[in-house]
């Protein structure tokens, strides 16, 4: 236990000086950085502009209320298409992200020279990218519309659920793997009788998870062209519609809940 | 008949797990296989089929050298060896009779399996194992709502329903009470009578071994230090192999008719 | 031979079911399908677009070999510096922001009208997607990094203090309760009590947080709130496929590179 002395008497410390030092400096580094981030924001803000940020919300507030409902009668082919690309996408990215999945994971990889960093490169890459960067350059790609989206939305799902479920692929039971080995069953057959029955829970989680998430992504796919609610939503922006605005905000706020429950409820029924 | 000649492993870490040893072990004879932990008695099964690679040395069964094998030709060997495993190593999300049935896969093709369509025969003999072990009315419940004693079972079933002419078993008994325990070694040597299969049994408990087998091979930083009769297990014996301790009481018979109930 | 051993014998035997009810078992199940078939259809397929876009997918692809970092290297450099800026801010306000907001939001620990103030602070700010947060912002505060600051510690706050206050409410009660039983006052108690427990899981979850700040950051200039977005978007808008590249490839290699340094905290912590 650190002690020091003073004055002749025993002092108890919860760390040793040095460390107690070191604690202290990484704090004043930490707050340092902060403070340097808050002023570069600060500098490149026209504060003057805030002055009237009351005014601002106050008439921006009264523009759109109340929502404009009738509206409503043309948003349901932009959500049924939200749904589409959150639906379709998260079965497209599973299809991809099994295979993948098992050759990044070291114990089912043919090769961990070799096809395991390809694998993760895979992973890494789609994942880091957001789903929004991919249906921009998916736009310029298949022009703009559902399947920009749909494609956005698989291949940023790809690497999120192959990441997971390669994770849950390492930390199988090995020795339920030997037993079907021992039976004299082929590579093909240890898998689907070894493997896959203890990857099934983590796959179908993960799997519903990504649907929740997929749902909220693939509402603001549209604003920059790849289909769905977020479609309206910036050609109500870009005419300054605001009562139109609010009732999109609405909407996709309701998806967004209902998709978060119905998720919610299939993760309990299948766990 | 099962011949191990010179077989030898030495794992990447430098640890040599076992040292030439030799070994014939005649059809329908139930070995157990003592030894201290990290004597090399699970390496040396894991060996005989391959499951671990061996360094050196053969593993011969019926005039077949399984440590020459390929791929295929392994597949087909494994067939013929059952193994039975300490923590039952049951797929525990599969049903029992996946479970049991999953034994045939040696026998039949990718598809087939992938959709269950098990040949009849296969089923038939599935039931009647369960039967046999007292578990049919639990060929539909899951792996991982059966007890220890009743998994451990269903892992026989699996290594029998293989049609194997040996056995292996890896500390069949280590997470079961000691009730249970000796239920499974009956059951197993009774099975082994039953189909004249050989066995190889590695196992903790050294009375228990006494009980149950016709051979005790004693195994020590993966050397044969002994091979005999169970009788001949003397205190001097299990020094030799386990080190100074009062053995008196461990080798003294066990009265095993008290408890004849079904197993 | 027994005779529910006889009445098994020579029957197939199928596996049971998941779902045992088949009338739900077959609703259920050519319902999902006739979903997927329709919803396929509702796809509006170009080809003629695709075709003449391929061309410019093949030149992304190819950009990738040989990014150009150079020609706009200023706007990146803006982009990058802007969006680090954001993600560092927003990500170490939002923490302070959490924290009370979890131990509120924690019903083992505070009274019930507080724990549904905040859980219900938690649930507007994950209801709310942080594009559109952002375009509310942008709209209000004009475009720059404030209003992308903002936007980021209010996701921060549903993230963190969502998982922050399950972990509490999960925490070894016995350990709290022995300090409580010290005489300790509140504040105490949630010092020695329940901080230690949760501390490791406090810090890996911000440091997953602020890897997805970054993550988030890059996009949020597709709105006008600052940071690499705009870059990308510009970049985008004239096909400069080769600078795309060099921005996308910074931002995956921070990003790993924040995924390893969250890595070795989180091994060193626990």
């Amino acid at each position: 236990m650190p002690m020091t002395e003073k004055n002749g008497q025993k002092i108890w410390q919860v760390r040793t000086t040095n460390a107690q030092l070191i604690r202290w400096a990484a704090w004043l580094v930490g707050l340092a950085v902060f403070l340097f981030s808050w002023k570069e924001i600060s500098d490149n803000t026209l504060w003057f502009m805030m002055d009237n940020v009351g005014e601002v919300v106050a008439d921006i507030a009264g523009r759109a209320t109340p929502p404009r409902w009738s509206f409503i009668t043309e948003l349901g082919k932009p959500i049924w298409d939200t749904l589409a690309i959150a639906t379709l996408g998260t079965i497209f990215a599973l299809v991809m992200a099994v295979p993948v999945a098992f050759l990044a994971a070291r114990n089912t990889t043919p090769s961990r020279l070799i096809v395991r960093p390809f694998a993760l490169l895979i992973i890494v890459s789609t994942r880091s990218v957001n789903s929004l960067i991919w249906a921009l350059l998916l736009v310029s790609i298949v022009g703009p519309g559902v399947l920009a989206g749909l494609i956005a939305i698989s291949i940023r799902s790809i690497g999120f659920c192959a990441k997971l479920l390669y994770e849950a692929i390492e930390e199988i039971n090995v020795v339920q793997v030997e037993a079907i080995k021992a039976t004299g069953a082929s590579p093909m057959q240890v898998m689907v009788y070894g493997i896959v029955p203890q990857i099934m829970p983590a796959f179908a989680g993960i799997a519903v998870f990504r649907w929740d998430i997929n749902i909220r992504e693939s509402t603001v796919l549209g604003l920059v062209g790849a289909g769905g609610i977020g479609l309206a939503l910036q050609s109500s922006l870009n005419v300054l519609a605001w009562p139109k605005v609010s009732l999109i905000l609405l909407v996709i706020l309701v998806a967004v809940v209902i998709g978060e429950w119905v998720s919610a409820k299939v993760r309990g029924a299948i766990i | 008949m099962l011949e191990l000649q010179g077989l030898t492993k030495v794992y990447n870490t430098g640890d040599k797990a076992l040292s030439d040893v030799t070994l014939t072990i005649p059809d329908g004879q139930v070995v157990a296989l003592i030894g201290p932990s990290g004597a090399g008695k699970s390496t040396l099964i894991r060996c005989i089929n391959r499951l671990v690679q061996p360094t050196s040395g053969s593993a011969i069964i019926d005039g077949v050298n399984i440590t020459a094998l390929g791929p295929t030709g392994l597949r087909k060997a494994r067939r013929k060896m059952g193994m039975i495993f300490q923590e039952y190593a049951l797929v525990e999300r599969l049903t029992v009779m996946e479970n049991v049935l999953s034994g045939r896969l040696g026998y039949v093709g990718f598809w087939r399996s992938l959709f269950r369509k098990f040949p009849q025969s296969d089923v038939d003999e599935a039931y009647r194992l369960l039967d046999r072990v007292g578990l049919l009315e639990m060929a539909d419940k899951r792996a991982d709502a059966l007890s220890g004693g009743q998994r451990q079972r269903v892992g026989i079933c699996r290594a029998l329903i293989q049609n194997p002419s040996l056995l292996l078993v890896d500390e069949p008994t280590a997470s079961l009470d000691p009730k249970t325990s000796r239920q499974i070694m009956r059951l197993i040597v009774e099975l082994c009578s039953e189909r004249g299969l050989a066995a190889i049994i590695n196992i903790h408990d050294v009375a228990l071994a006494q009980m149950y087998v016709q051979r005790v091979v004693g195994l020590k930083l993966g050397v044969v230090v002994f091979d005999g009769l169970p009788t001949a297990l003397t205190p001097e014996v299990l020094t030799d192999i386990y080190g100074e301790e009062d053995w008196e009481a461990t080798i003294e018979k066990v009265d095993d008719e008290d408890e004849d109930e079904a197993v | 031979m027994s005779a529910a051993l006889e009445a098994k014998l020579g029957r197939a035997w199928k596996k049971p079911p998941f779902i045992s009810n088949p009338i739900f078992r077959w609703t259920l199940t050519i319902g999902t399908i006739a979903y997927i078939i329709v919803a396929f259809w509702g796809i509006d397929v170009n080809i003629d677009r695709i075709i003449r876009g391929w061309a410019r997918g093949w030149e992304f692809i190819k950009a990738f070999a040989e990014p150009d970092f150079t020609s706009r290297w200023k706007d990146i450099y803006k982009g990058i510096y802007e969006s680090i800026v954001m993600t560092v801010a927003s990500t170490v306000v939002g923490i302070a922001i959490s924290i009370p907001i979890a131990l509120g939001a924690a019903r083992n620990i505070a009274p019930l009208p507080v724990y549904l103030i905040c859980r219900a602070i938690v649930a507007i700010s994950r209801a709310l997607n942080e594009i559109i947060v952002a375009i509310i912002l942008v709209a209000i505060l004009g475009f720059g990094p404030l209003a992308g600051f903002i936007t980021l510690s209010f996701a921060t706050i549903g993230f963190l203090a969502k998982l922050l206050a399950e972990d509490i409410e999960n925490m070894n009660k016995v350990q709290a309760e022995a300090i409580k039983s010290t005489g300790a006052s509140w504040s105490q108690w949630i010092n020695f009590g329940v901080q230690p427990q949760v501390m490791p899981r406090l810090i890996g979850l911000s440091m997953y947080r602020l890897d997805i700040n970054f993550r988030e950051s890059a996009v949020l200039g597709l709105v006008g709130a600052g940071g690499i977005g705009g870059t990308l978007n510009t970049a985008f808008d004239r096909y400069e496929f080769d600078t795309v590249a060099a921005i996308l490839i910074i931002i995956i290699v921070t990003v790993m590179f924040l995924e390893y340094l969250s890595g070795v905290i989180r091994a060193r912590i626990q």
